[in-house]
């Protein structure tokens, strides 16, 4: 099962736990999996049904611009880190239809 | 200058240093920067800019300036679309409150910083534009400026927005606050770390706000059409980036937007944000003319971004062999006037070139009455590393131990886990303080009263990001390349020769434009040390595109199995048969004459970013009595993964390493009690200018990136990181006084040699 390392600030949401292996085919699966062990998760790293504005997903040590829509695997490890982008940490990266 | 190469070169052209394409028009004043845009019926615009730090907008009168001969259009803050609750895409930053963005266009209800757009205006003419701005009337009551960033976090004196909460990943603090965010890395125990500590240390650094200081000031120029599309030609460092500002700004379909981006002096992060593109396309719909506005340098002070002033705390523990047990961190830094700082890349930098299994790193994002901060070159970095290099610095002379020998000892490697919990990919810090240890600079001898010599290491992490490059194979043989990367070190040249070198042809074969958002694919801001890394994968996957289509043609030529056919050195031959070769150039001659055109469309998003170390020495003699810092020598070196451009790298270290040096010793914002900026220009702005400083030697490590497929790592941000604490700790070797309050400028360095005698 992917393994998921637990943001610092939502560790009084499990227990001090830091890692924990959740099932899951997608980012989106394994958030909704770990909700059910540590409730209140989801709500942290999801604004909606979007990943929280600020957090991007690292998956085996990349960062993936898919974001919950990325697939991992059983030996995947998950990470939710600050969105940041070098140099680029002002912009405006895509168009929404207006 | 030197180049330690750990892999054996094996390239044609990289690592060459051919003259740049941009470069015979940039020296002859040819190329065509954002303030040389004329059209015809060209209207100027000129801004007016709040002189209070903090004040509610009680009205606005704009008559009288509407009623001036010449004037052809005024707008406020109250012509922008509005912005409700809706929140702008910023791509990998997710969604930020589009009142945000728009506000710090043009104020509405607040003003928040000296300097705040209010008002803009267009007219026939730059007099009659500045006449009409004193016609305007703006009725302001003026609030309490909160300008220290500790006094903000409590919210003395005042709380700048009543709808900003403090956010900590999703949960928001009940009250409003002028803290936007709180956001924490861990790793292990840091109380068991401290506790297995012989030493400990913990010391408070400062940064003042300091601004990109780019030579060029921001232009912009916009120009509607009839029927509703919009053409802004600006200098920006990305194209895409403005389009999507200003159609989000202006609730208008990206469709009728284009972008044009102009060549660019100098952006280092601060032309990332848009500031006159909207107030140029506001004006001109109201004028149905174009209309051009150009910032004066003071403008560029009082209403641009400069970066963060900061505030950390460090607490560091080592072992009496001079192993790090633990450290830990507070961070807090400015983010002007709307949220927003570049924290969390402190939060990720500042321990990045050590080995620490215990840390902790809190990090937090606070409004002031300053202009809303944008990215300084390795954003948020030398604010944070600052402090480790140089609580570094005091533990190695406690121990007695050779500052580089420390950093050897503690080194990160690859695998090591960063802050966030990522390990480390293959990076090249030990290289770069080897090669500091064997440089000539570091085993020369230094004497001469108040002279001192400091070390001090840095790291920056780069950015990938998406970019696109089109390429066409002429009859010439020479081959257009067009990209979407704007200029700012020669990265068009770097970019071309990733691709030349593809092809086995030469880079001045290879012809170079950066194109606007209707013409390339879309490309990221030039920033984060992507371009040569992202644009130059992008090219290099054109090439290898064009590749395979010409090996399949000349296959179909010569009837041979593709496979069979090679392209080497610009030529290609069917594998044995001597009979069978043919140039590039003759073959792109032979396949345009039969119709065929070759080319590619390429756009890659890359993720195996390599991140960049650095490590510095600086020598520097200290006049006790006036306490200015002169630098005798400096040498800087750099992991660049692969220097694709070698003259561009060493200027980019260069560069960084000049800048980093203003920072440390003469660059601040100067406010009044009000919170007026007192010295918005290059005479009291003091930057360091060629007279300042001797030459930057320069020494090149290449660890190549695995991820890249010339092992190529971002170069430009790094080096302005390990100056302020190189210069910190050559400051105390020189006098015996410890300064960690930036800049270290004359009169505070007199004032420490002052307390010291005490």
């Amino acid at each position: 099962m992917p393994l998921v390392h637990i943001p610092a600030l939502l560790l009084s949401l499990t227990g001090e736990v830091r890692q924990q292996r959740v099932s899951g085919t997608t980012v989106r699966e394994v958030i909704e999996a770990l909700d059910k062990i540590h409730p209140g998760i989801r709500d942290r790293l999801l604004q909606g049904e979007q990943l929280r504005s600020g957090l991007a997903v690292f998956v085996d040590g990349l960062v993936r611009r898919e974001g919950l829509d990325f697939e991992v695997s059983d030996r995947s490890e998950i990470y939710f880190i600050p969105a940041v982008a070098g140099g680029c940490a002002y912009k405006v990266a895509q168009e929404s239809s207006a | 200058m030197s180049t330690t190469t750990i892999e054996k070169a094996k390239y044609k052209i990289l690592g060459t240093r051919p003259v740049r394409h941009d470069g015979v028009d940039k020296v002859t004043g040819r190329a065509l920067y954002g303030a040389d845009i004329q059209l015809a019926g060209m209207l100027v615009g000129k801004v007016l800019r709040s002189p209070h730090a903090h004040a509610r907008i009680r009205s606005i009168n704009t008559r009288r300036a509407e009623a001036l001969e010449g004037v052809k259009a005024v707008v406020t803050g109250a012509d922008l679309p509005e912005p409700g609750d809706q929140s702008a895409n910023l791509g990998e930053l997710g969604m930020v409150p589009l009142k945000h963005l728009s506000h710090n266009v043009l104020a509405v209800s607040k003003v928040l910083y000296h300097g705040h757009a209010v008002a803009a205006v267009a007219a026939t003419s730059a007099q009659i534009a500045e006449e009409a701005l004193k016609l305007i009337e703006v009725d302001y009551e003026v609030l309490p400026p909160v300008l220290d960033v500790l006094k903000s976090m409590k919210g003395e004196p005042a709380l700048l927005h009543d709808d900003v909460f403090t956010d900590e990943l999703g949960e928001k603090s009940s009250k409003p606050s002028n803290v936007a965010s709180h956001q924490r890395f861990q790793l292990g125990d840091v109380a068991k770390g401290f506790a297995s500590a012989d030493h400990i240390l913990e010391h408070e650094y400062r940064c003042a706000t300091v601004h990109q200081g780019y030579i060029e000031p921001h232009a912009a120029t916009a120009m509607w059409n009839a029927d509703g599309f919009l053409t802004i030609w600006c200098t920006t460092q990305g194209a895409f980036t403005v389009r999507g500002a200003v159609h989000q700004i202006l609730k208008m379909p990206v469709s009728k937007l284009k972008v044009i981006p102009t060549e660019i002096g100098g952006g280092f992060g601060g032309k990332i944000p848009v500031y006159g593109e909207p107030v140029a396309a506001l004006l001109s719909l109201k004028a149905k003319r174009p209309v051009k506005v150009v910032m004066s340098r003071t403008e560029v002070f009082l209403g641009t971004g400069p970066t963060s002033g900061s505030y950390v705390k460090l607490k560091m523990g080592v072992t009496k062999d001079g192993r790090i047990t633990a450290a830990e961190a507070l961070l807090a830094y400015e983010a002007g006037a709307f949220p927003g700082s570049i924290v969390n890349c402190g939060g990720l930098c500042i321990f990045a070139p050590y080995h620490i299994d215990n840390v902790l790193i809190d990090m937090y994002d606070v409004v002031v009455n300053k202009p809303k901060t944008a990215a300084y070159r390795a954003p948020g970095a030398p604010n944070s590393e600052l402090a480790t290099e140089c609580l570094i610095d005091e533990f190695c002379e406690k121990l007695r131990m050779d500052p580089l020998e420390f950093r050897l000892k503690n080194a990160a490697k690859e695998g090591d886990l960063q802050s966030h919990g990522i390990p480390h990919p293959k990076i090249g810090f030990i290289e770069t303080v080897e090669a500091a240890r064997q440089s000539e600079h570091y085993r020369s001898k230094l004497e001469g009263p108040n002279r001192g010599r400091g070390v001090a290491s840095g790291y920056w992490l780069n950015a990938g990001l998406t970019s696109s490059a089109m390429a066409r194979v002429n009859a010439d043989g020479t081959v257009t390349l067009v990209e979407g990367s704007t200029d700012i070190g020669g990265s068009r040249t770097s970019i071309a020769m990733q691709l030349a070198e593809v092809l086995g042809i030469t880079a001045e074969e290879v012809i170079p434009s950066v194109a606007d958002t209707d013409s390339i694919g879309y490309t990221e801001v030039t920033g984060g040390s992507r371009v040569t890394f992202a644009t130059g994968w992008a090219a290099y996957e054109a090439g290898q595109a064009i590749r395979r289509q010409m090996i399949d043609r000349v296959a179909e030529m010569w009837k041979v199995a593709a496979e069979t056919v090679t392209l080497e050195d610009g030529i290609f031959s069917a594998n044995g048969d001597r009979s069978k070769t043919i140039t590039f150039k003759n073959l792109a001659e032979t396949l345009a004459q039969k119709g065929i055109d070759i080319g590619a469309r390429i756009t890659v998003t890359p993720h195996a970013v390599g991140g960049a170390f650095a490590t510095h020495i600086a020598d520097v003699e200290v006049d006790p009595e006036t306490g200015k810092v002169t630098v005798l020598r400096y040498t800087a070196v750099q992991d660049a993964g692969k220097a694709i451009h070698p003259s561009y790298v060493e200027g980019q270290m260069q560069g960084g390493v000049v800048q980093g040096i203003g920072w440390a010793l003469n660059e601040e914002y100067v406010y009044n009690e009000s919170g007026q900026m007192l010295n918005a220009s290059f005479l009291d702005y003091r930057m360091p200018t060629s007279l300042d400083l001797p030459m930057i030697e320069t020494i090149i490590v290449e660890v190549p990136n695995p991820g890249h497929p010339y092992g190529v790592r971002g170069v430009g941000e790094v080096p302005i990181v390990p100056p302020p604490a190189a210069l910190s700790n050559a400051i105390y070797k020189a006098i015996g006084v410890r300064l960690r309050d930036l800049p270290m400028s004359p009169p505070k360095v007199v004032k420490a040699l002052q307390i010291a005698k005490m």
